[in-house]
């Protein structure tokens, strides 16, 4: 019996164990949305943009491991798409895409609600195609899932014309696929693990940096068996945060333009760098020639193109974090590194991460999550409140970070949070925003309180686009340009505290946000004084069907320090203004 | 070290594959000096000889791009390899007077060209030889009838030689 083009991606998407689909409806895939609309076993998620509908099956993804699914319309509803499909297949998310397109004879019409989704989409995502045969369907879905799921995961994009979801044809889905084009790589060269493993044997300063590519193999049990066995100190990309418990005595810290002093003296002065799965992006290396530059440098990594290509590696290994872990640790024994680990120590308490503000700082917010919450997913979105997430909160096996990190999508951190609690309902789900992107989608407050969550959302408000005022206050002297959301457009009206100067009209919050959530049914509290930060999370786990927005009012200039200046080697670091 | 490189790509015949490398190439601003491409004895395959110039490290991070697209099959690197190269080329002359059609027949004998049509006052001329040659060719006929010829080149095909 021959069944439609929609109810064949139905019978699809379940075989490959899908259970949400994130959706969005338009008049190019109602064929599906109706083939959906006849079973249980997979729930559809309505949120109210596109593009934040692909966040949330990222946060889905990146919270739960599976592949987050997105199902959008042709034309606008594809288009919106475009960020968020930048920003997980950036981070190396696992997601596949469906857009709807006009039916084939219509391609190439300019017809309505066409665009050339795949030829837009083809640079930013790790495969994109559309079905041009009812009878390619179900092998196109069984390799989109493939691709997305295995090598480095990424996203793949299925652009599906709407005649052939109408079209009947071939109930078959195939158990699996061979795709000649694309073997990733599933072992471990022993030889390179061998030499790699002679190398950190004879190590005096060893410290091994740890990107999201250990996150991502869900490698975080062996990561810390590795350091253990070997007593070597442990760095972290932001990314890579977590790798091992952050209270962990064997972690330093974060390494980059805004990591600890510590880890980027470590850096610097290490005589082997063991790295595995980062990319060495600029944002962590600082002066590229300074870099790490008596260390002897191994790195590890799923994909070939990420090695050597911003520094040259003397050890390169190309493989699966999880397997090469585990490799290293069966051939590795304990290195005598108590000078090398006393010296970090030493570099540690002499500038601990540490914020010089009184009153309600970022750092206060942070450190009260870490102390109420054992069971949690937080979130970030973009600038300084994401700088400061990363910074101060703790993780273990029972915390996770989610945040954009490669692309820096500001509008990622609220949406990703719903996702991310869809997919951990038990968890306890934040998400920090700053107030300038948390209105890049404010909208999903709605959805939040459509699917009773109970997200927890905490916009550090500082009046400011404060990541690029920060930047403005180092590198151009001090000229606010284009960065003010407060009172007027300049800020020349607003001094600290969200006091305005004298003669300048006190005017209200833009918007006031507390009764912004109200409207939408959500919970608000504004919090100002520090004493004030438990009282406000209190008040909102007590929320536990409705989502909470808590509004901190921050120091309006706060900086994210210590800092490397653009252009310096990491261990020069700004420590304080 | 900047140097003239040369590239073998067997990749699937899909739609939208050519699309994707020569957008890889632009995106990462890699320079491009030739690219073709066709189908080979397998038609779901297609192969691409692809020309540039670039330094080693650039160069390592291109194949490496090239390998990890999900539509590459093959990277085959013929910079070290003894290869056979060439460039088909057609040239139009017109304009032409007896004693130039006279020169053109000899330019064409001494040269190895081949007058493929001509008629009373034109010539059509094929040329397949290696990008030097033919851009020697070109330099000689443009002194001789500047501004009257018109050129289409097809860029590099490449083939590994016979191991001897
Ligand atoms: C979509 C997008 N547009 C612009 C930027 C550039 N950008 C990075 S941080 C930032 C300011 C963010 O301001 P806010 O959300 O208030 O956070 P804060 O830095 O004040 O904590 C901007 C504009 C970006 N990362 N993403
Ligand atoms: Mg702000």
């Amino acid at each position: 019996m021959s069944i439609t083009g929609a109810e064949l991606f139905v019978k699809a998407l379940k075989e490959e164990n899908v259970d949400k689909i994130f959706a969005y409806p338009g008049g190019n895939i109602t064929d599906i949305l109706n083939a959906l609309y006849k079973q249980n076993d997979i729930e559809l998620i309505l949120p109210r943009h596109e593009q934040a509908l692909s966040h949330a099956a990222d946060g889905y993804a990146r919270s739960t491991g599976k592949v987050g699914v997105c199902l959008v319309t042709s034309g606008p509803g594809a288009t919106n798409l475009v960020t968020g499909i930048a920003t997980a297949n950036f981070d190396s998310v696992p997601m596949v895409c469906f857009t709807g397109q006009v039916p084939t004879h219509l391609i190439g019409n300019d017809a309505f609600q066409e665009v050339d989704i795949v030829g837009i989409t083809r640079h930013i995502c790790k495969y994109a195609v559309t079905v041009r045969k009812r009878s390619d369907l179900a092998s196109i879905i069984k390799k989109a899932f493939f691709i997305a799921r295995n090598g480095k995961p990424g996203v793949v994009l299925v652009d599906i014309p709407k005649d052939i979801q109408m079209e009947f044809g071939d109930r078959h889905y195939p158990e699996s696929i061979e795709i000649r084009s694309y073997k990733p790589n599933t072992s471990v060269h022993i030889g390179q693990i061998k030499k790699a493993v002679d190398i950190l044997k004879k190590a005096k300063k060893p410290v091994f940096l740890i990107g999201g590519g250990v996150n991502i193999a869900h490698a975080n049990e062996e990561m810390k068996k590795l350091a253990e066995k070997s007593n070597v100190p442990v760095i972290t990309t932001i990314m890579g945060k977590g790798a091992i418990p952050t209270n962990h005595e064997l972690f330093v810290g974060n390494i980059g333009i805004h990591g600890s002093f510590a880890s980027n003296s470590a850096i610097s002065e290490a005589d082997v760098l063991f790295s595995i799965g980062t990319r060495f992006n600029d944002r962590i290396t600082g002066k590229i020639s300074e870099f790490a530059k008596n260390a002897t440098i191994i790195h590890v990594d799923i994909d070939p193109a990420s090695i050597s290509r911003n520094i040259v590696v003397d050890i390169p290994i190309v493989a699966d974090a999880k397997v090469s872990i585990q490799a290293i640790t069966e051939k590795i024994d304990r290195l005598n590194t108590d000078d090398w680990l006393k010296q970090i120590k030493e570099w540690k308490e002499k500038y601990p991460l540490k914020m010089k503000s009184e009153g309600l700082t970022p750092q206060k917010i942070i450190e009260t999550i870490n102390r109420k919450f054992d069971n949690l997913i937080v979130t970030t979105d973009v600038g300084q409140n994401q700088l400061w997430t990363t910074q101060y909160i703790e993780l273990d096996e029972n915390k996770q970070l989610i945040t954009s990190g490669g692309l820096g999508t500001m509008g990622f951190g609220f949406p990703s949070a719903i996702g991310a609690k869809l997919g951990n309902p038990d968890k306890t789900v934040i998400s920090i925003s700053g107030d300038g992107g948390v209105q890049m989608n404010i909208q999903e407050l709605a959805t939040a309180v459509a699917y009773e969550l109970p997200v927890i959302l905490c916009i550090f408000n500082n009046g400011y686009l404060g990541n690029v005022r920060q930047l403005q206050e180092f590198f151009s002297k001090g000229h606010y340009s284009c960065v003010c959301l407060k009172y007027d457009r300049n800020c020349d009206c607003t001094v600290a505290k969200n006091v305005p100067k004298a003669g300048c009209a006190k005017k209200p919050y833009s918007p006031d946000f507390v009764k912004l959530a109200e409207s939408y049914g959500a919970k608000g509290i504004r919090v100002i004084n520090e004493e004030d930060i438990e009282k406000a999370f209190d008040e909102a786990a007590k929320n536990t069907k409705t989502p909470t927005i808590i509004e901190f009012m921050i120091e309006r200039e706060e900086d994210v320090l210590p800092m490397v200046l653009l252009g310096n080697p990491l261990n020069e670091m700004i420590i304080e203004k | 070290m900047l140097k003239k490189r040369c590239i073998s790509l067997y990749v699937e015949n899909e739609v939208g594959v050519l699309a994707k490398i020569s957008g890889l190439f632009s995106g990462k601003s890699y320079n491009l000096d030739s690219l073709t491409v066709g189908t080979t004895e397998d038609s779901t395959i297609s192969r691409m000889t692809i020309c540039l110039t670039s330094d080693d490290q650039t160069f390592e991070q291109i194949k490496k791009q090239l390998n990890r697209s999900v539509e590459v099959i093959k990277v085959v690197d013929f910079t070290e390899t003894q290869i056979h190269m060439k460039e088909l080329m057609f040239i139009k002359i017109w304009d032409c007077s007896k004693n130039d059609k006279t020169d053109i027949f000899r330019i064409a004998q001494v040269y190895d060209l081949k007058v493929i049509d001509y008629d009373m006052s034109s010539f059509i001329i094929e040329c397949t030889k290696s990008e030097e040659e033919n851009n020697s060719i070109i330099k000689i006929l443009n002194k001789n009838y500047p501004n009257r010829i018109e050129v289409v080149r097809g860029g590099n095909v490449a083939i590994e030689a016979l191991k001897i």
